[in-house]
């Protein structure tokens, strides 16, 4: 009787720690989540005359998916955006986040180029307005210019198959 | 995995080329309140380092933002909302008092209460048994030993 309350005390500490080591501190939740998405008012990489704005995007869901050609990890998602890219669903736009703009091409060359419109964020700032803090992050974004969910890290094909894919065919039934 | 491990490599590597940048600021305040600011913000890349400690190339962003709201007249409270409405609260080293927080707030203070109560209550309990322990006999040994004392 009288260990019963340590050894309460020390299972209630196990769970705690328990659920403290199955969460990842690196996956900050966005404030952004169902806000209004920031300004993404770029040049596009393969045309620096051209621009890209969110006013362009109204109206159907979109993908902003944030990459960097000296970004290791994009390399492992990148294969799934090229197969998701042929589907033809949704605008896929890329933001080419602190890049060298050969390099970004280069990259684009070697590995396959799925996206419709890619912006070309040579400073950064964009990133900061986006709460970019690790490449690669995938944001998925309402008609209504709503950003509705964010992926930090690469793409699983499993989080592509599994969130991703069926969010924005509820995004798509919706609109 | 991989990324993991670059991060990693990357937050130990940083330090042996890069140090802080130097700034030139209009005026000793905003020079204080520069280094104050970025004092407070944590760098998400390396998540344990501010942004004043952290040399990774996100926090040297944000280093720079700072120094351009402050230089453009920007309150410490708006830099901080600035950063907040982007990363999230937890860019802040120093959370608010809020509905979220209010555990992380509160519990130092129950945990302060109910140490108080058990210390209470177990001195209070270790008072009551000396008392009872000591018997009649012991007390009067030494009484007996305090008078031989007094007499020599």
């Amino acid at each position: 009787m009288r260990y019963l309350l340590p050894l309460g005390l020390f299972v209630a500490l196990a769970v705690f720690l328990g659920i403290g080591l199955k969460l990842d501190p690196r996956e900050v939740p966005s404030p952004f989540i169902d806000k209004p998405a920031p300004a993404l008012e770029l040049p596009t990489l393969f045309d620096n005359s051209k621009t890209i704005s969110n006013s362009d995007l109204k109206g159907k869901p979109w993908i902003l998916n944030v990459w960097a050609s000296w970004c290791v990890a994009c390399r492992q998602e990148h294969q799934i955006f090229v197969s998701y890219s042929r589907s033809k669903r949704v605008p896929l736009i890329g933001l080419n986040y602190k890049d060298a703009a050969n390099d970004a091409k280069a990259w684009l060359q070697e590995l396959g180029n799925p996206y419709d419109i890619i912006a070309f964020d040579l400073q950064g700032s964009t990133g900061i307005e986006w709460g970019v803090y690790g490449v690669p992050e995938t944001f998925v974004i309402d008609a209504e210019g709503i950003v509705r969910y964010k992926h930090i890290g690469p793409v699983s094909s499993s989080t592509m198959k599994n969130t991703i894919i069926p969010l924005l065919q509820s995004l798509q039934s919706n609109g | 995995m991989r990324s993991i491990i670059f991060t990693i490599i990357f937050c130990i590597m940083q330090p042996l080329q890069a140090a802080i940048e130097s700034r030139v600021f209009e005026n000793p305040v905003y020079e204080s309140r520069y280094y104050q600011m970025i004092d407070k913000l944590r760098c998400l890349v390396c998540q344990n380092q501010n942004l004043a400690d952290s040399n990774s190339e996100l926090a040297r962003d944000l280093r720079d933002k700072t120094y351009e709201l402050i230089a453009g007249g920007a309150t410490n409270n708006e830099i901080s909302e600035f950063m907040v409405t982007r990363y999230g609260q937890f860019v802040l080293y120093e959370p608010p008092v809020n509905r979220h927080t209010l555990i992380l707030w509160g519990a130092p203070v129950v945990f302060a209460i109910i140490g108080i109560f058990v210390f209470v209550r177990v001195s209070r309990k270790s008072k009551n048994t000396t008392l009872l322990t000591v018997d009649a006999n012991h007390v009067a040994q030494a009484r007996d030993l305090l008078k031989d004392k007094s007499n020599n």
